[in-house]
């Protein structure tokens, strides 16, 4: 048999690889390989190195609380009694408040610039809309303290109250003294906030939908409208979630502009009007003054709460966004 | 220049599966010496076999071409003479490539590509000035003499100096597609290589520069062995001086490129130069 | 009936669409209503005492922010030198060695820690380089600043490098150049202004930020020598004054919010310039 087609096995492979040459010029190579890795991993370390240190510091506060800390509703310095309950209570509020103003606001502006705007006004307002996103946290504060708080005390407040605080049922969130600090206030700046995310990430994910599906549906005699909200938002669904999660993350972990206008009042209130704490103040204000170890243990551990928290949210966004590129827009 | 049809009574008698790789061609000693000599060479990606037991010879100062259709594994044999493929994961070489009796599998890398340099399909100067990118090989490869004179003498022997001699500081990208494909020969022949590697280097350009291009490789020959991947059997016929056909991975028929385009030996090479595949 | 649905869906139609061309507008409204609210107020409150004053005593009226503003800058400087060599390098680890896991996750937890709370890493400053000594010191909010600039830097460092054709580096090493030397000689070059400009956006984004300085650097009425002093920065100075009852602190407040937001939108408005004009070896 003619050996010139060499089958797999007969071959020896000579060694032909990078290995045999790592003495010479290759030697540059592999120490780059090797910095630069290092350098990479630096990331890693840093982040173990960040989720073991608030461990460690939380452990007082862990082992005098347990798992109680998430439900006890005090929060007392002097006697040393520390609950988690009402910053998470206030965290989740303004969030969830935060995220009913800027989706709703966020999808609707996200969809005029997706579907209606011409490409430059759309590429143009995008542009200004990133700006915003750049805005400092502590500018918002500034403003909010400013602006929102006066308006929410002398105007939207008492509005709000006098209309939808007698509605039966969502009623009971709208009573109660207003002074223009509180949850809502805070919902509303944060919602400022957090919708140029919403905008974004949205509008570039509606842009990736086949104008073939688009065509479908005007070609079944549907108004723009129902081609768009029908057809085009299910489409990009998963990755319009994905920015939701991605602004929900952001709203839990803004700090500056929520401690401004909220009130720092660790109490659980049904009325949005209440002044409330979110975890990101209560450690903002009271941090630098925690007299005892067991004190800074207890902010920590909200640390660590709050760190796992959007640890968790922002896994789950990066996975929702990409589920979007790759799978086209298919629902899992 | 058309095949004549029909093959002498030869390899009429010959069964097909009888393969043209047991008996390379061997030009005689006075004809010409042999640049590079490839043994039972097979190519892997990862599991998959490219290249099934190539036994072929460069001839020096000649140009050889290497024609097939699509996927017959011409490109990826011609990047294996200057282990440009051992920039792909996972690709395996088995065989023998003896560069003037020496392995390349064993030398250094990076002084076999100074002395085998390539062309590339698609034009890719750098983002520097023409200058630049003609004195970058020289550059990295610690060159101490007078740039100036032999980024001249590159320019002159890729025909591009004249044209590009009042603006050497330009950005290479303000050139057109003809001219940015000869700067990077250009730039190829700045380190004084002993082999040119062409993969397909006209592809992408219109006749007329292909027609500068290949006037260029006649004029190279003296001083450089090439090797031109073509998919283009008007240019390979034109151009060079041996031809190899491949097909599947394997090397089918080689020999002087007048005797293979007017009297194939096989009838898989007359088909594809008669164009009834590829 | 099937008219008066046809009337309806139209109707709905143009509601629908008209809402979101407001909802759109309104958004943008606000971005000048801040805008002009801070300019108004802060452009009436600046004055030359702003940059080259101490601040007065508490009570007093007067003084300025001139050592917030040194303060933020070395700040800066600390978290520049700090984290964008890193971020920088490990780009390129990502973008031209990377292999498949590690990579990946070198990549995910770069996200991640990119999306961790600015006070959590706070915390985390506090922990290593704080509580040891038991005081505040620029260095910590240094650090704590690098920390947040190093994800940023590394995701864009790749992005842009990986923007870099393929062609190039076969080019280059079809020439000789090893792997490193391609890097530095041809593709770091090429993605050069891509990746300036993702420098400038992570420090812009840091030079804005409070939280992770409030208990790291935590601020100062003097000039702060040295690194192990706390030091004041203007972030800080603004939640400072604006919280306080003071209307005189207030007004700083103003000016010194026009003066930070103005330095991020001229480094974002700038960088996003000259990327679109090209300069970032996107296009090719």
């Amino acid at each position: 048999m003619s050996s010139t087609a060499t089958t797999i096995e007969q071959a020896v492979p000579p060694k032909a690889g990078p290995r045999a040459f790592a003495k010479r010029l290759r030697d540059g190579d592999e120490i780059a390989h090797l910095i630069t890795l290092l350098f990479a991993a630096s990331i890693l370390l840093i982040t173990s190195l960040l989720v073991y240190e608030l461990w460690v510091n939380s452990k007082q506060s862990r082992a005098a609380f347990g798992w109680g800390f998430f439900t006890k509703v005090v929060w007392d310095p002097i006697s040393g009694d520390f609950g988690a309950a009402p910053f998470i209570y206030g965290t989740l509020v303004t969030a969830v408040v935060s995220l009913a103003i800027a989706l709703p606001l966020g999808l609707a502006a996200a969809i005029f610039l997706a579907e209606l705007a011409p490409r430059q006004l759309s590429d143009g307002i995008a542009f200004l809309i990133d700006l915003l996103a750049a805005v400092p946290s502590v500018i918002y504060g500034l403003l909010g303290i400013f602006i929102v708080v006066p308006l929410m005390r002398t105007t939207v407040g008492p509005l709000l109250i006098h209309t939808v605080g007698n509605v039966p049922g969502i009623g009971k969130f709208f009573k109660g003294p207003n002074y223009g600090v509180g949850f809502l206030t805070a919902g509303v700046v944060l919602a400022i906030m957090i919708v140029p995310f919403i905008i974004s990430v949205s509008r570039e994910v509606l842009l990736t939908v086949p104008r073939e599906q688009r065509e479908a549906a005007l070609g079944l005699g549907a108004t723009r409208w129902e081609a768009t909200w029908k057809v085009v938002v299910p489409w990009a669904r998963t990755g319009i979630m994905g920015s939701v999660f991605l602004a929900l993350a952001r709203a839990l972990g803004e700090t500056m502009a929520v401690t401004m206008v909220i009130g720092n009042d660790p109490k659980i209130a049904a009325s949005l009007f209440a002044p409330g704490y979110t975890i990101a103040a209560v450690i903002a204000n009271e941090f630098s003054e925690a007299t005892g170890d067991l004190y800074l243990a207890a902010l920590i551990e909200l640390g660590l709460v709050l760190f796992l928290m959007t640890f968790i949210l922002n896994g789950l966004a990066r996975i929702l966004i990409v589920a979007t590129e790759r799978g086209g827009g298919h629902p899992s | 220049m058309g095949a004549t049809h029909g093959h002498n009574a030869t390899a009429a008698k010959l069964a097909p599966q009888v393969r043209m790789t047991d008996k390379p061609y061997a030009p005689s000693e006075k004809e010409a010496q042999v640049r590079f000599q490839i043994s039972n060479l097979n190519f892997f990606y990862g599991a998959k076999q490219a290249v099934f037991g190539l036994n072929l010879q460069i001839p020096k100062n000649k140009v050889t071409a290497l024609i097939g259709p699509s996927g017959c594994g011409k490109s990826t044999f011609l990047r294996t003479l200057n282990r440009m493929n051992e920039t792909i994961r996972n690709t395996r070489v088995v065989g023998e490539i003896m560069l003037d009796g020496q392995d390349i599998l064993q030398m250094d890398v990076v002084g076999l590509r100074r002395r085998v340099g390539m062309v590339f399909q698609r034009p890719n100067p750098f983002p520097k000035s023409i200058y630049d990118n003609v004195a970058y090989g020289l550059r990295i490869n610690g060159y101490k003499g007078r740039l100036d004179e032999h980024v001249e003498h590159s320019l002159r022997r890729a025909a591009l100096w004249e044209e590009v001699k009042d603006y050497l500081h330009k950005s290479a990208f303000a050139l057109s597609g003809g001219q940015q494909q000869r700067l990077c020969i250009a730039r190829a022949l700045a380190v004084d290589p002993e082999v040119l590697l062409l993969d397909e280097p006209c592809s992408a350009l219109d006749p007329v520069t292909t027609a500068k291009i290949e006037e260029l490789m006649f004029h190279l020959k003296d001083s450089c062995t090439m090797a031109i991947v073509t998919h283009n059997m008007q240019q390979a016929a034109r151009a060079s001086d041996f031809t190899a056909f491949m097909l599947d991975g394997k090397l089918i028929e080689h020999s002087e490129t007048s005797k293979l385009f007017t009297t194939p030996q096989d009838p898989r090479t007359e088909a594809y130069i008669t164009g009834r595949f590829g | 009936m099937k008219r008066v649905l046809l009337i309806w869906r139209k109707s709905l139609n143009i509601v629908m669409l008209t809402l979101t061309g407001v909802a759109a507008f309104a958004v943008v409204s606000v971005l000048f209503l801040i805008l002009g609210y801070l300019i108004f107020n802060g452009w009436r409150s600046l004055n030359w005492d702003f940059f080259t004053q101490l601040p007065k005593p508490v009570g007093e009226a007067g003084g300025g922010m001139a050592n917030a503003i040194v303060g933020s800058l070395k700040l800066l400087f600390l978290a520049a030198i700090l984290g964008l060599p890193i971020g920088l390098i490990g780009g390129v680890y990502l973008a031209e060695f990377g292999g498949k896991t590690f990579a990946f996750i070198t990549r995910y937890t770069a996200d991640l820690l990119n999306g961790v709370p600015s006070i959590v890493i706070g915390i985390f400053a506090y922990a290593l380089f704080v509580l040891p000594v038991k005081h505040f010191s620029a260095f910590s909010g240094g650090v704590a600043l690098a920390i947040m600039v190093i994800p940023i830097t590394l995701r864009s460092t790749e992005e842009f490098l990986r923007a870099v054709p393929n062609s190039l580096r076969e080019g280059a090493m079809a020439l000789g150049a090893s792997k490193w030397k391609t890097i530095a000689t041809v593709i770091l070059p090429a993605a050069r202004g891509g990746i300036i400009t993702g420098m400038l956006l992570a420090l812009a984004r840091v030079a804005g930020e409070t939280a992770p300085l409030l208990f790291t650097a935590f601020g100062n009425r003097f000039w702060s020598p040295g690194w192990s002093q706390p030091i004041a920065s203007l972030p800080r100075m603004i939640y400072d004054y604006a919280i306080a009852p003071y209307d005189d602190w207030h007004r700083q407040a103003w000016a010194a919010g026009l003066v930070l937001l103005g330095l991020v939108l001229i480094a974002n408005i700038g960088t996003r310039l000259v990327l679109s004009r090209g300069g970032g070896g996107r296009s090719a």
